[in-house]
C-alpha cells in the first residue's frame, strides 16, 4: 500500500493536564495522560484502541478531534480527494473548522450526547445546517437517508430522545456523525453502556457502515473480545505510553508484551472447555500523576527484573508491523490467546 | 437438610401510578452452603431486586407480595424455630437488622454507596462488628485491620483510618468486600461487584471472592449481566428475564447445552474465539417487554426466532421445567417436544 493510504498519522503524541492548587491556581505538577503514542490508521481500517481506564484512550480521542489541544506531537491528517496532508497538531481552531466534518466522534452515553429539546429531525439536521450543505427538500431527503442507515424508521424522527432506548440512541448519535460523510470516527466505548444483543446490534451497524461508506474506526474499548472482532490492528496503553502495537491476529497469537499477556489471561470465558491460565496481576493502574520509575508497569509485572524499575523500555519494532515497549520481549515467550485457554 | 436459603416463587411488585412493574415474578432456587449461584440477565430484569428481596431492603413502592425465602439461621435470642421465613419478619425490626449483616450482606457495583463518605473505612467495618457481635473497641480494631489485609489492603494498619474516597476503585471493592464479611455472613449477596472494575482488577476481586469462600464457607449469590464473569465465578446458573427464570442449571450446563432460545441468543451475541473476526454477529431483535405488561406465556414471545410465532409459546402459562435432574428450563416448545 502507498503512504497516500494512510489517513492518520499519529506521532509521539502527548497531553499533559496541568494540576493547580490553592487560590493562585500554581501549577504543582502535571497529569501526563498521554505521553508519547503513535500510530497510524489506513483509509477505511479500524485501529483498536485497548487500555484500563485512566490509561489515556479517551484523551487520544479528544485530540484527534481536535477537542483538546496537544501538549506535543503531530496528527497527520490526509485531506479527502487528494488534498494536502496537515497536521491538526498545529492548526488553529479557525483552520480546523473546515476539517472537523471529516473527522466525528461517539461516546459511550449516548444520552448525554443528544440533547434532549431537540428532535431527532432537528439532531440530524443540525451538523447539515451549521456546515451549509443542504437545505429544504435536500435537508429532509438527507436527514430520512440518515435515520434509515442506522435503522431506525422515518417516523422517528418527530420524537425527541428520551423516548429511545439505548441502543436507539447510539444509533442516533451514529447517524449523527454520519451527517457530513466523515473519513474517521473516533468511537470511545460505543457499547459499554449497552446490553450484549444490543452491543451485537451496534457492531453490526458499525460494520455495515463501514463496508458501505469505506470510513476508518479508531475504535475505543476497554473490551479485548469486542476489539478483536472489530480491528485490523490494536494499539495497547499503560499509562499514557504504548506498550504493543501491532496486527489483530499477531497481538492475540503471539503476544510480546507481558501486560498484553495479562490482560488476555484475564478475560473470563464462557467456554468451560476452555482452561484458562489466569495471570492475576498484583496492585491497580499506576497513577498517571506519579507513575513509576523505569518501566510503568514493573511493580505489576511478573517477569520484572532490576532494570525494570530503573530504564524505561524504548518502543521498538520486533516483527513486521509490530512494536513493543519492554527490556525482554525477545527473551520471555509470552503465551498467546490459544495457550492461555482465552475462548476470545 | 434443608438448603441454607431456599427461595420459593418470590413475586415482587412495584406499584407506580401507571401500573404494576412485575419485576421479579415467581421466581425460586436453592443455595447450599459454599456454593455461589450466578443471575445473570440483561438490564431490567429483575436481578438487583431479587437480592433486595433477600435483603428485605426492597424500595417502595416496592412489595414481596407472594412468596418465601427460607433461611436456615443458627440459635438467636429467642428465635426458636432453625428456618426462617424472611418474607414474614418487619424489615425495620431488629430481627431483620440482625440477619443483615451477621448472616446476610451485600456488596455493590459501586462502594461509594455501601459506605458513608464522613466517616473512616474502618470505623465502618468496626461498628458492623460491634452492633453483630459482643467485642469490645479495641478487639473490632484488631479484627477490622485482620480483615483489611485478609482482602489485600497493603499496610491495613495505615488504610482503616482512611476515608473511602482516599482509596482507589479497586481498594474501595476490597473494603467494601472486607465490611460485608467482617461478620462472617453465610450468605454473601454480590450485585455486579466487579462491573465498573477494570478486567485485571476484576480478575483479582473474582479471584479473592472464591478464595474467602473457601475459607469462609459462605454462599455466594452473585449477579451480573456479564456472561464470562458468571460463567468463571459460578456452580449454578440462573438467566433471568422480564422477572423470570429461562433456564437453571449447573454452569457447565447452561454454557456448553444452553436450553432456552435466549441463553442460546444470548452467548451467540458475544464475539467468541469461533466467531469469524469482522463478520455480523447474531443479535436478538426486538426489544424488553414494556415492564408494565402482563405476559402469560413466555416473556420471550415476539423475540424469539426458534418458535416461529408458535402461538403455543404466546398462551401456555409460564412455567419452568425438569429436563434433566438439575436443568430446568422455561420454554413451552421444548417442554412439549419432550
Ligand atoms: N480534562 C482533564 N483534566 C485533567 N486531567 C484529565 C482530564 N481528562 C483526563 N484527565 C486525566 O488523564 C488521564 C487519562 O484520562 P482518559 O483519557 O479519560 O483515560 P481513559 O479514557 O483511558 O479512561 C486520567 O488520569 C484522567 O484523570
Ligand atoms: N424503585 C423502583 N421503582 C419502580 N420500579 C423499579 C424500582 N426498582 C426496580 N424497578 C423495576 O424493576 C425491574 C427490575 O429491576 P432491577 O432488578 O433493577 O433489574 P436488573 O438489576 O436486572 O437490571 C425493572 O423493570 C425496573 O424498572
Ligand atoms: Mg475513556
Ligand atoms: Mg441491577
Amino acid at each position: 500500500m502507498s503512504a497516500s493510504d494512510i489517513l492518520i498519522e499519529v506521532k509521539n503524541l502527548k497531553k499533559y493536564f496541568p494540576i493547580q492548587k490553592g487560590v493562585f491556581k500554581k501549577v504543582v505538577g502535571h497529569v501526563k495522560a498521554v505521553d508519547g503514542v503513535s500510530f497510524s490508521i489506513r483509509q477505511g481500517e479500524t485501529l483498536g484502541l485497548v487500555g484500563e481506564s485512566g490509561c489515556g484512550k479517551t484523551t487520544v480521542g479528544r485530540m484527534i478531534m481536535g477537542a483538546y489541544r496537544p501538549t506535543g506531537g503531530e496528527i497527520w491528517f490526509q485531506t479527502p480527494d487528494g488534498g494536502p496532508r496537515l497536521n491538526l497538531a498545529e492548526m488553529t481552531p479557525a483552520q480546523m473548522r473546515p476539517i472537523r466534518p471529516h473527522i466525528q466522534m461517539i461516546f459511550q452515553d449516548p444520552f448525554a450526547s443528544l440533547n434532549p429539546r431537540m428532535t431527532v429531525r432537528e439532531i440530524l439536521a443540525e451538523p447539515l445546517i451549521v456546515n451549509k450543505v443542504a437545505k429544504g427538500a435536500a435537508l429532509e431527503g438527507r436527514v430520512r437517508e440518515l435515520i434509515e442507515l442506522v435503522g431506525l424508521k422515518v417516523q422517528y424522527l418527530t420524537r425527541y430522545p428520551h423516548a429511545f432506548s439505548g441502543g436507539q440512541r447510539q444509533r442516533i448519535c451514529v447517524a449523527r456523525a454520519m451527517a457530513l460523510y466523515p473519513r474517521l470516527l473516533v468511537a470511545d466505548e460505543p457499547t459499554s453502556a449497552l446490553d450484549v444483543s444490543v452491543q451485537a446490534q451496534i457492531v453490526n451497524l458499525a460494520l455495515e457502515i463501514q463496508n458501505k461508506m469505506g470510513l476508518a474506526y479508531l475504535f475505543i474499548s476497554h473490551d479485548l473480545g469486542l476489539v478483536r472482532h472489530f480491528s485490523q490492528k490494536i494499539v495497547l496503553m499503560y499509562v499514557g505510553k504504548v506498550v504493543e502495537y501491532a496486527p489483530a491476529a499477531n497481538l492475540f497469537g503471539k503476544p510480546r508484551h507481558p501486560y498484553t499477556e495479562a490482560l488476555m489471561s484475564n478475560v473470563p470465558s464462557v467456554r468451560s472447555d476452555f482452561v484458562s491460565h489466569k495471570i492475576i496481576l498484583k496492585g491497580e493502574t499506576a497513577d498517571p500523576i506519579n507513575p513509576p520509575p523505569g518501566c510503568a508497569f514493573h511493580p505489576r509485572c511478573v517477569y520484572a527484573q532490576d532494570v525494570c524499575s530503573r530504564e524505561e523500555p524504548l518502543l521498538r519494532e520486533i516483527g513486521p508491523d509490530h512494536v513493543v515497549a519492554c527490556h525482554f520481549s525477545e527473551a520471555l515467550d509470552l503465551n498467546g490467546c490459544d495457550a492461555l485457554g482465552c475462548a476470545i | 437438610m434443608p438448603p441454607l436459603l431456599e427461595v420459593d416463587d418470590l413475586q415482587v411488585h412495584f406499584f407506580i401510578d401507571e401500573g404494576t412493574v412485575r419485576a421479579v415474578d415467581g421466581v425460586s432456587f436453592s443455595l447450599e452452603q459454599g456454593k455461589t449461584l450466578g443471575i445473570v440477565g440483561e438490564s431490567g430484569s429483575g436481578k438487583s431486586v431479587i437480592g433486595q428481596a433477600i435483603l428485605r431492603i426492597v424500595p417502595s413502592p416496592g412489595q414481596i407480595v407472594n412468596g418465601r425465602i427460607l433461611l436456615q439461621v443458627d440459635e438467636k435470642e429467642n428465635l426458636q424455630q432453625q428456618t426462617l421465613d424472611l418474607v414474614t419478619i418487619d424489615p425495620r425490626g431488629a430481627l431483620a437488622r440482625s440477619i443483615r449483616g451477621s448472616d446476610i450482606s451485600m456488596i455493590f457495583q459501586e462502594p461509594m454507596n455501601s459506605f458513608s463518605p464522613v466517616h473512616t473505612v474502618g470505623s465502618q467495618i468496626m461498628e458492623a462488628l460491634l452492633i453483630h457481635s459482643d467485642v469490645s473497641k479495641a478487639e473490632a480494631r484488631n479484627q477490622a485491620i485482620e480483615m483489611l489485609h485478609r482482602v489485600g489492603i497493603p499496610q491495613p494498619e495505615n488504610r482503616i483510618d482512611a476515608y473511602p474516597h482516599q482509596l482507589s476503585g479497586g481498594m474501595r471493592q476490597r473494603a467494601m468486600i472486607a465490611m460485608a464479611l467482617v461478620c462472617r455472613p453465610r450468605v454473601l449477596i454480590a450485585d455486579e461487584p466487579t462491573t465498573a472494575l477494570d478486567v485485571t482488577v476484576q480478575a483479582q476481586i473474582l479471584a479473592l471472592l472464591k478464595e474467602l469462600q473457601e475459607e469462609f464457607g459462605m454462599a455466594i449469590i452473585f449477579i451480573s449481566h456479564n456472561l464470562g464473569v458468571i460463567s468463571d465465578i459460578s456452580d449454578d446458573v440462573l438467566v433471568v428475564y422480564f422477572g423470570r427464570v429461562m433456564e437453571q442449571a449447573p454452569v457447565k450446563d447452561i454454557f456448553d447445552y444452553p436450553l432456552h432460545p435466549y441463553t442460546q441468543a444470548l452467548l451467540r451475541s458475544v464475539p467468541g474465539i469461533d466467531t469469524p473476526v469482522r463478520t455480523e454477529l447474531a443479535t436478538i431483535e426486538g426489544t424488553l417487554p414494556d415492564p408494565l405488561a402482563y405476559i402469560v406465556g413466555c416473556p420471550f414471545y415476539g423475540r424469539c426466532t426458534e418458535c416461529g410465532g408458535d402461538s403455543v409459546c404466546r398462551d401456555q402459562p409460564y412455567e419452568l421445567t425438569k429436563v434433566s435432574p438439575e436443568h430446568f428450563v422455561a420454554c413451552p416448545r421444548m417442554c412439549i417436544k419432550l
